[in-house]
Formats: structure tokens, C-alpha cells, sequence
């Protein structure tokens, strides 16, 4: 039997202003797919600004775009590529 | 430009002041009343309830005073010219939102039927106790215009007036009636459309990518726009710079609120207005505005008849305060009489730029009625003499 | 297996919320953790899906940290007294009835010191949506007491506690005549998308009440965590009941929420019930009124 890897394709993904972020955390806690988590990283105001767990995870909903209260996140879908 | 004929009552017709203020409203192309009722001043809005469904305009009784005078702010940046009319308790209700239309500087028309006061003192009965607060009732530092009719007839020009002044400088501006000037009944001539000078809003012209909402060209006053027209405007009652946006420093209060002021200060020689009789030899000149510059006039035909040298100078408008004029008379006249429906307002301006020299009467009264020609008349005779 | 092929766009897709805001004015001065960037966000969507001329809509705040939502939004915006957002609409509205108004304030602007307006706008159906955030508390204050603060919170003004009943404003938005009313949380940002739009769509007194955490003050006067936490509690706590009656949907400290569209009916305007009141009665010689 030949094992067909099956390759999770994303479906969107996210776009991060980072320094915007001020840590409040609901868009890693509402992400539908938990796509999302807070980085190590600081940004220049002091907080840990989303990052993606994995490219694969995020679906391009845009829940956290619409609940980031300072607009540094928004998710989109990619488009299909036309034959 | 000429008044827009829909609506203009041409011809000699006998009107009390609140009717004639109405109508002369709707001459100067007042289209949005939004009041209040309240005595001496609701003849003026149930006028404006009558006419207007028929010549497009809208009248609303709003809810309070408070309302009443932040409805015609939002007419006005919707494009439209808007009115409210009050009395004193009303009057002090309004204080905030006049100072916002000061601060936003929205053209728009605040007229006072002055009865007595303090608080809801004599309901039916003339006064002329809130000339101060028409100058500094809102808070912080602002120019206002206010214009003080004697008759009915003056209601109706004086309040066209009034919409062009506010147009004009983009102030509000005050109209400061009084019960007697209100309610009393007189003959008013109102023309015909095309002989009333209407001045039209000053819309801005330029490009949208170069506008600025409160950025002065004219006279210190910046052109308007209204809502729907696309330029996304900000208007805020927070201290703000050019382009509408709120700025929290000195620097941006001193550059906005010293123009607010400067505004009228400085083109005051172009607003002031006041009408003066037989000034040339008077070495008493008695100063008054309102009502009391018809009860003045036997007390002064008196003093003449018996050879004192007495002249009057009437406020036509109140704020800005005629200081030059009074500075020059000073120089000249031996004493100024000031008999005033109140126990000292406008006299409190004449002492301040008569600076002592020239001697400076009160002639106080309690509202509730106007004065008697002879306590005036003793006054003068007193200031003549002595 | 065929697949899809799926790829990156070469354009970067834009934000769409940013052709909203005034760019040139962010960052805001909302706390992290507030919910009123929440709620812009949803009002932004609304706006781009409801097919709306974005040059006649204009919005009026009042005073207040909701209040600032005015300054913000690049259309035509107008910052008002506090408490006299809805008559200044109302002005606006009655002197051009094509554009679309919107009141967007807080809990105290709107119903302590503002009550008196807003209970009269929706008696007299003016055509306009108004979204309240209700965050308990008069936030850009210091954290006073609001009349939404529900029974038993500290507030600064209430520092032994709250012993007043609080409002239930959609039923008393529905009582003073309301034709639409909703209230949801800044959690439900897909349902308060969905709410704004209808409202927007809505002839009438559209009421849009929205609960959202304040963290600097409301929580942490009342121990009650961070933004965050206040939000899982809207998750957790909030059950959606459409068509509830408005009687039963009161909020207590820390309590159930229900959620959902309460009230979409008709009326006729304000304008509407003026045309038809004047044509009747001037016959011919009335011109309907369009501003």
C-alpha cells in the first residue's frame, strides 16, 4: 500500500500590524480554528502581539480582524487561482 | 443677494414683535425652527409652526430648550439657515449650546424675549436683565453678536440682520428682545423680496483634497460646507486646529480661541451699529437699547424743550460694545445717562470706556414694566445741572 | 486527487476597515481591552455591505469614550455636547432626510443626562440608527456610576456598592416606540454586523445596544479581570432569544444576557406621518417636504 500524504492546505491567513497590538488577547482566544497565540516577541509598547501557531490553522475567517478593538489584525481568504 | 420670494409677507401689516421676528426670519430664508415654549417668546414659534409647512420650512418643538438649541446646529450643518427662540430660564438652558455653535462656529440665530428674572420671576413682563449673560452666559472665551430691537418693526429687519451677521461671521448671534418690544402691536412694512439683502451662506469653492474646515480666509472666518457634500468634516466642541481634529495643547487653544475672540473684536468697527440724535451739542448723552430708547425719547424732548443740551445714542447692536464711539464722546460730553430695564448691565461697558472721564448715571429699574420718562428725565436734569 | 490550487494574491488585499477611520488620527486613545474598537470594526463592515452612499452618512457622538467613536470615522462626523447626540442628528436628519444618520454613544451620554432626548426621538420615530455601547460605567470620567451600572457594583461614585436598579434599555427603547431594537456583545461581532446593517436598512428609531468590557474601570473596580475575561463572560453568559419580550431581557451584575433582534416592526417616520398629516390637510397646496 502506497501512504498518500495528505497536505493540509490553508485556506487564508492573517496580516499583523504589530505595533498596534495592545495584548488584549481576543483574537487568540475567539479564533474559531485556535490559529492564533501570543508571540515571545515584545513589540516597541510593550505587549506580545499575535502570531500565527501554523500557516494551515488559519482559514481567513477574519473573526480577530473583527475583533481586534485596534485594528492590528485582519485575516483574509486567498483566491483560488483560475485555470 | 435678494430674498428668496416664497414666504416673504410683502406689505403693511399690523404684527407684534414675536410675529414680525418670525417673519422676518423667514425673509432672511430661515427654513429650520426648532423651540420651545415659553412666555414672552412662543408667539414667535407659533408663528413659524403656521407658515412653515407651506413654504418648506420645518419647525419642530423640541423636547426642552437644551434640545432645542442643538437641533438647529445639526440644520444648519445640513445646510439649512436655523432659528430658536426663548426667554430667560430657557436663555440659561441654552448657554452651552451656544458656546458650541460659538466654539464649532455654526451661523445660526438665538433670539431672547427678555422677561424679568432672576430664575422664573415675572413670566409676562419686560426686562432687560440678560444683556451680560447674552455677552459671557457660556463658558470660557468666545465673540458673540447680539442686536437689540425697539420695535416691531425692528423685529422683523433686525432679526434679517441677525441671519446675515451670523452668516457673515459665522458666529451665532443674539437677538435681544423684551416682552413690551415682543408683544406690542405696530404697523411693519415688510417689501418685497427682491428690495431684502439677504447675505448667502459662504460656501468653500476650492479643492476637497485642500480643504480645511476651520482655516480663516475671509476676515478671520473660515468658508463653510455641510454634511452629505462629501469633504468627511469633523466637528468637535474640543479645542481643535484647522482641519476639525481635537488637539489637546496650549498652543492649539491660544491659535483657535484667540481668533474666536478676535473674530469680532477685531472687525468690531464693521458690526457695531448704533443710532444717534442731536449728539453734536450734547453735553449729556443718554445711552440706552431696547424698549427703554422709545421711553427715553419725552424725557429727552423734555430736557430740550427747556434748553439742555441732551443727545441720545442707541445700541442697534449690544455685542460687540460700541467702545470706540463711547471712548470719543467721553472726551466731550460731561455725563452719559444710562436708564436700563435692570440694576446695571450695559452701564457697567459705558463706565469701562468712559474711564472716568465724564461722570456716568444709572438709572436703574426692577422689571416688570418700563420706565417712568420722568425718572429719567429727572436724571438728566440732575447730570445737566450738577 | 485534484486539488485547488490556491494561492497568494500578488496585491496585498487592504485593510478594508482603514477607508473608515482617519488614519492620520490613530492610534486611538481606547484601552487594550476595550471593547468600542470592537464594535468600529463591526460598524465599518456594516457600513461596506449595506450599499449605502457613504457621503450622506453622517455620525454624531456625544461626550464620553463611545464619544470618541466621531472622531474617528472618516466620514461625516460631528462631536457633540454630551447627552445631545440625538437632537443634533434629529437637526441634521429633518433639515436633509437623505442622509443617514447614525448616534454612536455610551450608556451615560445616551440614557443618564441624554435620557430625556432619546426617549422622545424614538416616540417620534426620526429615521435614525443609534448604537449604544453600554459598558456599565462613565469610562472617560474615571468610572462613575451609570444608570446601566447593574445593582451591587462599585463604581467611583458608588464606592459601597450600587443600590440602584439599573435600566433595561431595550425595553425602554422599545416602550417609547422604538421600531427596531437589538442588543448584543462585543463578543457577537458577527451578529452586531449583522444588527448594524439592519438597523442601518431600518426606516425608523433603530436601537442597537451593544455590551462591551471596560477594563481600566468597570472591571477592575469590580475585580472582574482583565478585557478578556469580560468578554468569555459575555460568551458564556449571553443567550440568544430573538423575539424575547423586552420585559424579561434586564441585566444584573455579572448575570445571564439575553441577546438577539427584540423588536422589527413599522411605523410610520416622522417625516412619513408629517407628509401624510399636512397633504391631508392642505390638500394640493402642500409641496411633500425633502429638505
Amino acid at each position: 500500500m502506497v501512504e498518500i500524504e495528505q497536505k493540509k492546505k490553508s485556506l487564508g491567513s492573517v496580516v499583523i500590524s504589530v505595533e498596534r497590538c495592545k495584548g488584549c488577547g481576543f483574537c487568540v482566544e475567539f479564533c474559531p480554528t485556535d490559529a492564533l497565540k501570543l508571540s515571545d516577541q515584545y513589540n516597541a509598547k510593550g505587549y506580545h502581539p499575535p502570531v500565527l501557531v501554523s500557516r494551515e490553522m488559519c482559514n481567513g475567517c477574519n473573526m480577530c480582524g473583527l475583533l481586534c478593538p485596534d485594528f492590528a489584525i485582519y485575516g483574509f481568504m486567498f483566491k483560488k487561482k483560475k485555470k | 443677494m435678494k430674498a428668496d420670494p416664497k414666504g416673504v409677507l410683502t406689505g403693511a401689516i399690523f404684527l407684534d414683535g414675536d410675529h414680525a421676528c418670525a417673519e422676518g426670519a423667514i425673509a432672511a430664508g430661515c427654513r429650520f425652527v426648532a423651540g420651545y415654549p415659553i412666555t414672552p417668546s412662543t408667539e414667535v414659534v407659533e408663528r413659524c409652526a403656521d407658515r412653515f409647512p407651506l413654504i418648506g420650512g420645518m419647525f419642530i418643538q423640541m423636547e426642552d430648550e437644551i434640545a432645542s438649541s442643538i437641533a438647529i446646529q445639526g440644520a444648519v450643518w445640513a445646510g439649512k439657515k436655523a432659528m430658536t427662540v426663548t426667554s430667560g430660564p430657557g436663555f440659561s438652558l441654552m448657554m452651552e449650546h451656544i458656546g458650541l455653535a460659538a466654539m464649532t462656529e455654526t451661523p445660526c440665530v438665538f433670539v431672547d424675549v427678555q422677561r424679568a428674572g432672576p430664575s422664573t420671576g415675572l413670566p409676562t413682563l419686560p426686562a432687560q436683565g440678560d444683556m451680560m449673560q447674552a455677552r459671557w452666559g457660556s463658558h470660557g472665551d468666545y465673540g458673540i453678536i447680539a442686536i437689540c430691537p425697539n420695535s416691531p418693526q425692528e423685529c422683523f429687519d433686525f432679526t434679517i440682520k441677525a441671519f446675515n451677521l451670523s452668516e457673515e461671521y459665522r458666529v451665532p448671534v443674539l437677538v435681544m428682545m423684551d416682552e413690551c418690544v415682543g408683544h406690542m402691536t405696530e404697523r411693519v412694512i415688510i417689501p418685497p423680496a427682491d428690495e431684502i439683502e439677504i447675505y448667502p451662506r459662504r460656501y468653500y469653492e476650492g479643492a476637497k483634497e485642500d480643504f480645511l474646515l476651520f482655516k480663516p480666509d475671509k476676515d478671520m472666518v473660515p468658508p463653510m460646507v455641510k454634511a452629505g457634500d462629501g469633504y468627511n468634516i469633523h466637528v468637535t466642541g474640543l479645542t481643535h486646529d484647522e482641519r476639525g481634529y481635537p488637539v489637546m495643547t496650549t498652543a492649539a487653544q491660544e491659535k483657535l480661541v484667540r481668533r474666536l475672540v478676535n473674530k469680532i473684536q477685531l472687525n468690531a468697527e464693521k458690526i457695531v451699529e448704533v443710532r444717534e440724535d442731536q449728539i453734536d451739542d450734547a453735553d449729556v448723552v443718554v445711552i440706552s437699547y431696547g424698549i427703554t430708547s422709545r421711553v427715553v425719547i419725552p424725557a429727552i424732548e423734555q430736557a430740550r424743550k427747556e434748553g439742555m443740551k441732551v443727545g441720545h445714542l442707541r445700541l442697534v447692536i449690544a455685542w460687540p460694545f460700541p467702545e470706540k464711539r463711547i471712548r470719543e464722546l467721553a472726551q466731550k460730553v460731561k455725563a452719559f445717562v444710562v436708564p436700563e430695564i435692570n440694576y446695571g448691565q450695559m452701564v457697567l461697558e459705558v463706565e469701562r470706556c468712559v474711564a472716568g472721564k465724564a461722570r456716568v448715571v444709572l438709572v436703574p429699574h426692577g422689571g416688570g414694566s418700563v420706565h417712568n420718562p420722568k425718572d429719567i428725565y429727572n436724571v438728566i436734569y440732575t447730570s445737566v445741572k450738577g | 486527487m485534484s486539488e485547488d490550487l490556491l494561492e497568494v494574491d500578488e496585491s496585498m488585499p487592504i485593510n478594508t476597515v482603514e477607508e473608515f477611520l482617519r488614519m492620520d488620527r490613530m492610534p486611538h486613545i481606547w484601552c487594550p481591552g476595550c471593547g468600542i474598537g470592537t464594535t468600529v470594526n463591526c460598524f465599518a463592515h456594516a457600513l461596506e455591505t449595506s450599499g449605502l452612499d457613504l457621503s450622506k452618512v453622517a455620525v454624531v457622538s456625544g461626550i464620553g469614550c463611545t464619544g470618541r467613536v466621531a472622531g474617528y470615522i472618516n466620514l461625516d462626523s460631528f462631536h457633540t455636547t454630551h447627552g445631545r447626540a440625538i437632537p443634533f442628528a434629529t437637526g441634521l436628519k429633518l433639515a436633509n432626510p437623505q442622509l443617514k444618520v447614525i448616534v454612536y454613544s455610551g450608556d451615560g451620554d445616551l440614557t443618564a443626562i441624554g435620557g430625556n432626548h432619546f426617549i422622545h426621538a424614538a416616540r417620534r420615530n426620526v429615521d435614525m440608527t443609534v448604537i449604544l455601547l453600554n459598558n456599565f460605567i462613565y469610562g472617560m470620567t474615571g468610572g462613575q456610576v451609570a444608570p446601566t451600572t447593574p445593582l451591587t457594583a462599585t463604581a467611583s461614585t458608588t464606592p459601597h456598592g450600587n443600590f440602584e436598579e439599573s435600566f433595561n434599555l431595550p425595553y425602554l427603547a422599545e416602550s417609547c416606540g422604538a421600531v427596531y431594537v437589538a442588543r448584543w456583545t462585543a463578543y457577537h461581532v458577527r451578529h452586531v454586523t449583522k444588527a448594524i446593517k439592519e438597523a442601518l436598512l431600518k426606516k425608523g428609531f433603530s436601537f442597537v445596544e451593544v455590551l462591551a468590557p471596560c477594563p481600566t474601570l468597570f472591571s477592575r473596580r469590580n475585580k472582574l479581570g482583565d478585557g478578556l475575561d469580560q468578554m468569555i463572560y459575555f460568551k458564556e453568559n449571553s443567550e440568544i432569544k430573538n423575539d424575547a419580550d423586552t420585559k424579561t431581557v434586564s441585566l444584573s451584575f455579572q448575570g445571564k444576557i439575553t441577546v438577539g433582534k427584540f423588536v422589527d416592526k413599522e411605523r410610520p417616520t416622522y417625516l412619513d406621518a408629517m407628509n401624510d398629516h399636512y397633504s391631508k390637510k392642505f390638500g394640493e397646496k402642500y409641496q411633500l417636504y425633502k429638505g
